[in-house]
Formats: structure tokens, sequence, C-alpha cells
């Protein structure tokens, strides 16, 4: 490979995917929005629900690995070198990662959805 | 292991030249998308006859019982570019005197530039007693010979791995494509053994047709180590060259004469030529075992035609030292095609094929060595620091399952 261009990167991607990848993408892209939008308005970190995001995260890495090695026929058991926990760890990572942010923003906008229910 | 990026439609060059590619293979296709992008108004013709389209590096997940038959075959229409046409027939005939080639209907098609991507033959009537009709039964596999041999050949490979005995693998002494493909299944055979407990029951014998079991000599004293430690027993110089289907019986062509060698299971792999048309044309070696093959006449770094400069060769049929592989087709396409592109411009490139390809080398399910090399035997690794090119790998295997089809679907197109 003598040249990483990312729109190869994207055609692969699109190929592996199909119409999934911009799905991702704008579940990616909504997900960090809200979770920007939620810190702007409420100015803070609420820690007991960044808790139970980070454990929803911890599902959400475990099922990213799972979907990962079905899709791959094979398992993690089949690891064999540095590079291979780097990619468990990155798979597990993306997972518990996204997972905690999605899960985190949709807590804190549901939960002001029924604040303002309640004040209506 | 990405190849050259997308074309850039913003260069494109005006011309009315006529250019056929015989041949809608993997390098034909990609060839065809490159040059539909990068020309306008060209007549660009494709001629193949098979409406099939098979990504023949997923046969031997085929074969190994890991992906199904469907997974290989798409058809050939969906990646041929718009503004290319599509004559389904097989070039029977190859007239670079006279700048044109024939169909086998007689249909005439002249060129001004001809790309001769046809792929080879598997020469299965070179072995005697082989009959493709008997692939997957009694024991005998043929990974090569189409996707429901492949998933033959699974069948069979089953069997023998429910039952054990003498699994015997080889590979021809000619040019071949993908010669990691026979060291691959070799491995394949090995760990299903072992993942049904049968290994025991099992002798497992690789016979190369030579005195290596890789031409890259750094690989193969990786393999020659990792057959040792599975205790794959080699020999060296054995050529298969007749069977019998119903004994079970492979018989080898060695320095000290013929060795039969009773089997359970087989994996028959085929001499490799040039099709007819190439092979009884001008366009192949002229002398040598290439010569007799019919392999292409081309310079290794341009893939341009030695004797008639019009005409490039690409993929399969290009007698070049390395690899017929679909990576070395990612990589000899954009060359080929660069070249083609500054004749018609009136320019010069200084586009270079290098002899890069790859073979992913499942040395068992679940791992893979990626061992990528040049016309040099230089290891060329896409990855170095992270992705070691000679250590079995789960995330080479990732790349072989999951990232390969996509890549090359998106070479056909023209978009890697």
């Amino acid at each position: 490979m003598k040249e990483l261009d990312p729109m190869v990167f994207l055609a692969v991607f699109q190929e592996m995917l199909g119409p999934l990848l911009w799905v991702l993408v704008l579940l990616a892209v909504a997900g960090v929005a809200a979770f920007v939008a939620l810190l702007v308005k409420e100015r803070t970190l609420v820690s007991a629900r960044l808790v139970r995001a980070e454990l929803v995260g911890l599902l959400g890495g475990v099922l990213a690995l799972v979907l990962m090695a079905k899709v791959s026929s094979s398992g993690f058991t089949d690891a064999g070198g540095p590079a291979d926990w780097f990619l468990i760890a990155l798979v597990f990572g993306v997972g518990l990662a996204g997972t905690t942010i999605l899960a985190y923003a949709l807590g804190g906008w549901w939960r002001c959805r029924c604040c303002c229910a309640r004040r209506t | 292991m990405l190849g050259p990026g997308p074309v850039q439609a913003a260069q494109r060059v005006r011309t009315s030249a006529r250019i056929v590619i015989a041949g809608a293979g993997a390098a034909g296709l990609a060839a065809a998308a490159r040059l539909a992008a990068q020309l306008d108004g060209a007549r660009i013709t494709l001629v193949d006859a098979r409406k099939e389209h098979y990504y023949q590096p997923g046969f031997t997940l085929v074969a190994a019982g890991i992906k199904p038959q469907s997974y290989v075959v798409s058809t050939t229409a969906e990646y041929v570019p718009g503004s290319v046409e599509l004559i389904e027939e097989r070039v029977a005939e190859f007239d670079p005197e006279g700048k044109r080639v024939v169909t086998d209907s007689g249909r005439a098609l002249p060129y001004d530039y001809l790309v001769v991507a046809t792929g080879l033959m598997l020469d299965y009537d070179a072995i005697e007693g082989m009959e493709v009709g008997m692939i997957g039964r009694n024991g005998m596999g043929s990974i090569y010979h189409s996707p429901a041999g492949a998933a033959a050949t699974w069948s069979a490979l089953s069997t023998f791995a429910d039952q054990g005995g003498v699994g015997v693998f080889c590979r021809p002494a000619t040019e071949m494509k993908c010669a990691g493909a026979p060291l691959k299944y070799t491995f394949i055979a090995d760990d299903h053994l072992r993942r049904r407990g049968n290994r025991g029951k099992a002798e497992l014998i690789y016979n190369a047709n030579n005195k290596a079991l890789f031409s890259v000599p750094i690989v193969h004293e990786k393999v020659r180590m990792l057959f040792r430690d599975r205790g794959i027993r080699t020999n060296y110089d054995h050529v298969l060259r007749s069977i019998d289907l119903g004994r079970r019986v492979a018989t080898f062509a060695t320095p000290e004469g013929t060795v039969e060698q009773v089997y359970d299971f087989i994996n028959v792999i085929p001499p490799m030529r040039a099709p007819d048309a190439v092979l009884n044309s001008a366009l192949r070696w002229q002398e040598g075992a290439w010569g007799n093959e019919g392999w292409m006449d081309v310079e290794r770094g341009t893939l341009r035609h030695k004797r008639f400069p019009e005409i490039f060769g690409v993929g399969d049929i290009a007698g070049v030292p390395k690899g017929k592989t679909a990576a070395s087709v990612k990589w000899q396409v954009p060359v080929a095609v660069d070249h083609l592109v500054a004749d018609i411009a009136g320019r010069s490139s200084d586009a270079l094929y290098d002899g890069y390809t790859s073979c992913p080398l499942i040395t068992r399910l679940g791992r893979a060595m990626l061992v990528e090399f040049d016309y040099e035997n230089n290891l060329t690794p896409s990855f170095p620091g992270v992705v070691a090119p000679l250590e079995e790998l789960w995330v080479s295997w990732v790349m072989k399952t999951m990232a390969l089809k996509p890549t090359y679907i998106s070479m056909l197109r023209g978009r890697a």
C-alpha cells in the first residue's frame, strides 16, 4: 500500500456496509450532537447519569465484539499477537464510547422531556 | 493492500479511440472502469462470454466451509460502466498485425488499443484420469474449478475431517493463480481435523512441485516451520501426473521416477496455461516455459506488449514473474491504463508496476499471515510495525474475511 487515500477507504466501507454505513455515520453524528447540546444546556456532566451510561456502554463494547466475531467468522481465542489485542481493544473501545455517549444523551434528553412535561 | 486512489473525472482526455478489452474478469472490468472514467468519447468494448462474475479470492473460504457458494458469485453486467459496450462472446482469435480480435461467432472487432485480460485456463485434461464431474466425490476435491467445485470440495474435506486417513495436497509445476492457496488449504484441512478431534487419525502430505513451498524464500522458510509444527509431511519435486479416482491413487512424477500415493482426500490443482486464443497468437512469449504455457510477452514494469506497443496484458494472462492474484490486478491495471491514456494524450507516463502482490496466507481458521511482496522477493508490508508479515494474526484473517471482498468490488468499479 503505497498511499492511503481516504476516498479508497470510503469506497471500501461503502461496499462493505452499503446504506448501513450512512445510518451508522448519521447515528454517530446525531449522538455526538445530542451529547454536546445536552452539555451546553446543562453546563455540567451529571455523574450518576454518566455512570449508568458507562454501564450500558460496557454492554455496547461487548456487543461490538460479538458482532465483529460473527461477521469475521472467527473468535477472540484466535488473537495471536499485539496487533490483534489492539484491534480487540479498538472494537471494544468504539462500542463502549459510542454506546456511552448515546446512552448519556438519550438519558439526559429523556429526563428533560419528562421535566418539561411535568412543568406543563 | 489498498490500491491507487479513485480516478479523477476532471482529468478526462477527449478521444475517439477504439479500445477493446478481451476478458471481463477482475482485470478487464477494473480496466474498463478506469478507462471509462479517464477518457471522454472513447469507444470501449468488453468481450467476454461468461455472464457470471466470480470473486475468486473467496473460493478458499467456500471450500473451507466458512462462506456459502453464493458469496463468490455475482454478474459481470453489474460492474460494466454505462459507457462501455459488453459483447457476450468469447475471443477466438487475436490478430495483432491486423489490429483486430475475432469472436467465436466470427465477428471482427478492430481496435486502436487492446487490453488483454483473458485470465487463464485450468488444464484438467493434462492430468490423466481426472474428471471434473467427480469433484466432491470419493475424496477428491479441487478448489480452483468453480464456485460449485469449491463447495463440493468442502463436502469432501468435511467427510475427511470426520473420518481421518491420508490427505494429499499439491500444486502444479506451471505458473498458477494464487500460489498461496494450495498451502492455505493444507492448513485449513489440518485445523478442521484438530477441531473435530481427528488429527491423530490423519496423515497430511504436501507435495511441492519444486524445491520450495513458496517462491519468496523467507516465506518458504516460515511455511516450512509451520508445516513442521503442524506435523504436515512435505515432499519436494513431486508433480501430479495422473489420478485413479476409483482406487484413490495419485501418481506423482519425481526426479527418481513416478511415485504412487494412496489418498483418502486430495485437493487436485491442475496445470494452468493461457487460453487457446492467446496461446495460438503472436502475443505469447516466444520461447521457454512461458512460451509453452502461452503467457503474454509484456514488459514487467508497464504491462505493455514487447512487440505490439498498443497492446497491454493485465491480470493472470500477463507473463510476469510474480502473482496471478487480485492484488496484482489492483496494482497492474492503473499502471497499464496510465500508459494507455498517456499514449492517447500524447504524453509519457512514468507509472511503474514493481510486482507488488499480496497473499493473506491462512494458517488456521481465524488466523492468517498477511504476506506482501514484489518482483525482487522483498517483503512489502502495508502496515509495518503493526501487522507483521510473517506472524499468524487474527487481524489478517479479519482483513481476508471482511475487507478484501469490498476492496475487490471497489476495484472493479474503479474506485480502489
